[in-house]
């Protein structure tokens, strides 16, 4: 964790809370390590991407305050934000979706083919850098997404459920490409998922939240985050027991 | 493989024969069907200058009368002879520069305006009830005004046709900024894009179909603006040489207008499509 603090920012939520018209949709207090990587569960429409939206500066904030190293949250572009859906622009390929980040962030154009081309290769995608979007698959356009979103340098990545509409072969494929990523630049992690072993096994901690209007229920610290073979280890078992009967306690309330 | 063989070397040993009758006999087993599918197309054009010709050469009268109706042949030789001749293509070059020159009008001021009006809502409040007094106004009941308002009558038809193209690129436009999908926004400012920005790279090349599909009806209005307005009030163009044609009992002329019009209409037709086929490559419909 010691060389986290050189690109992952910290993440406060000092009692933030974020509406919609029909009511509070979050409230909740939540400090995450420089580095860190945390992967928030909750039951469906409990406000998990809207907190997420709000961080990423798409979303107010109706009290509280939330802040990226010490700054108000919206000051700068920290946060960037890979969504579960397909966010490429369609018209532009691989390799143009990613200068277009780079373009964003001030790079000049004769730097950005080549960074472009780097970063596609660091989510595996080379070969791919002239293809349009569609003629990608979806595990393969959310690898852009990710190398897009990279290229903005951001010091918190929030994602999205980025991987909820893949397959498990690939979703497992790209939780271990995320996990390279993630060592290499160690940015901050905010990940948001339904799937309690994807959360077990990228988190550091996993945090349980309530149906809407979203709060912490628990924090689980993963003892040893992102082992090999932690799914075999008895304590992997027991804290997916645990957040599964959370979700499901919380899930059978009326 | 064989039947395209035999049909390769039959076809220089019968040059006479039309082709349908030569692929119905060289390929007996699946291309009778094949070829006459090719062929189709042409039937009901050659079955409508058939009936054409049959009604125009026994100049039948039966309550409507093709006495006066040129046949295929006299619009053919009219045709023919207007090719070779100059003033024609001034008529033409005078009607494509006053659509063009209407349409370029129309298209930026449209695409301008619609954008402007479905991004704000400032602009929406201030140009959207004039749009909508405006649209139902038929362009062509915009002559006498034309007349009165502008100096020259060339002038009078470029407005009236700007009038008729601009609304349907105009709503398109408003519905595009609509339909955007709001990740591609969300996206764009999560990565630090200004709204100048997000409007460049990632509204306006959203809007690129609704927009050319807004184009080829404002094209389509165009001409018909154009037209009329010749014929009531040109003094060159395509329009106003059919009219005269007409007033001189040159029939022949009349229809050889009429399908110098469909021709022209159709071009320009074709090549709005093609430009944004080629804009518009990334749709999923479209090829490479
Ligand atoms: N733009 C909006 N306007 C009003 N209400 C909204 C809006 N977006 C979301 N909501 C509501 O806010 C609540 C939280 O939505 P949110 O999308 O954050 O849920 P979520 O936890 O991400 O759900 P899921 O796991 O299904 O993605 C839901 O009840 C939803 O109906
Ligand atoms: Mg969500």
């Amino acid at each position: 964790m010691s060389t986290a603090t050189e690109t992952g920012a910290k993440v406060e939520l000092r009692e933030v809370r974020i509406d919609y018209a029909d009511g509070p949709a979050a409230d909740l207090d939540l400090t995450v390590a420089p580095g860190e990587v945390v992967m928030l569960l909750g039951p469906s429409g409990c406000g998990k991407s809207t907190i997420l939206r709000a961080l990423a500066g798409l979303q107010p904030i109706a009290a509280g305050a939330a802040s990226v190293d010490g700054e108000p949250h919206d000051q700068s572009h920290k946060c960037a934000m890979v969504f579960q859906e397909d966010a490429l622009l369609p018209w532009r390929t691989a390799r143009r979706n990613v200068e277009f980040a780079l373009a964003m962030r001030g790079v000049p154009r004769p730097q950005r083919r080549a960074l472009a081309v780097d970063l596609l290769g660091q989510v595996g995608l080379t070969d791919f850098a002239e293809h349009l979007p569609r003629r990608l698959s979806g595990g393969m356009r959310q690898r852009v997404q990710l190398a897009r979103t990279l290229a903005a340098r951001p010091r918190v990545l929030l994602m999205d459920e980025p991987f909820g509409a893949l397959d498990a072969q690939t979703r497992l494929e790209m939780q271990r490409l995320l996990v390279s990523v993630w060592r290499r630049h160690r940015t901050t992690i905010m990940f948001v998922t339904h799937d309690v072993d994807e959360a077990l096994l990228l988190a550091d901690r996993v945090v349980v939240l309530s149906p809407r209007p979203a709060r912490v229920v628990r924090v689980v610290d993963v003892d040893c985050p992102r082992e090999p073979d932690a799914q075999l280890e008895p304590t992997f078992a027991r804290q997916r027991q645990e957040i599964l009967a959370l979700l499901g306690h919380d899930l059978t309330k009326p | 493989m064989t039947t395209t063989q035999e049909r390769l070397s039959a076809e220089p040993a019968s040059p006479a024969a039309p082709p349908a009758a030569e692929a119905t006999a060289t390929r007996p087993r699946r291309s009778p069907l094949h070829a006459v599918r090719r062929l189709l197309p042409a039937v009901p054009i050659l079955a409508a200058l058939a009936v054409w010709q049959l009604l125009t050469s026994y100049d039948v009268v039966a309550w409507v009368r093709f006495d006066k109706i040129p046949g295929p042949g006299e619009v053919g030789a009219a045709m023919t002879a207007q090719l070779e001749s100059a003033v024609f293509y001034q008529h033409v070059v005078s009607s494509l520069g006053r659509i063009l020159s209407g349409f370029a009008l129309a298209g930026l001021a449209g695409v301008l305006t619609g954008i402007a009006v479905g991004r704000s809502k400032i602009a929406a409040a201030l140009v959207r009830p004039l749009i909508e007094v405006a649209r139902p106004i038929p362009a062509i009941a915009l002559v006498p005004i034309a007349i009165l308002l502008f100096p020259t009558s060339e002038q009078g038809i470029v407005f009236i046709t700007f009038f008729a193209a601009f609304f349907p690129v105009t709503v398109a436009t408003i519905h595009a900024m609509k339909a955007l999908p709001p990740v591609w926004t969300d996206a764009a400012r999560t990565l630090g894009a200004s709204r100048f920005q997000i409007l460049l790279h990632v509204v306006v090349p959203g809007a690129m179909p609704s927009i050319f599909s807004g184009l080829s009806v404002s094209m389509g209005v165009a001409w018909i603006c154009v037209i009329s307005a010749e014929m009531i009030s040109g003094q060159f163009g395509v329009g106003y040489w059919t009219w005269m044609s007409y007033s001189l009992l040159d029939y022949a002329g009349v229809v050889t207008g009429m399908l110098t019009i469909g021709v022209l209409g159709f071009t320009t037709s074709w090549a709005i499509e093609r430009v944004g086929r080629r804009v518009n490559r990334w749709l999923p419909g479209e090829g490479a």
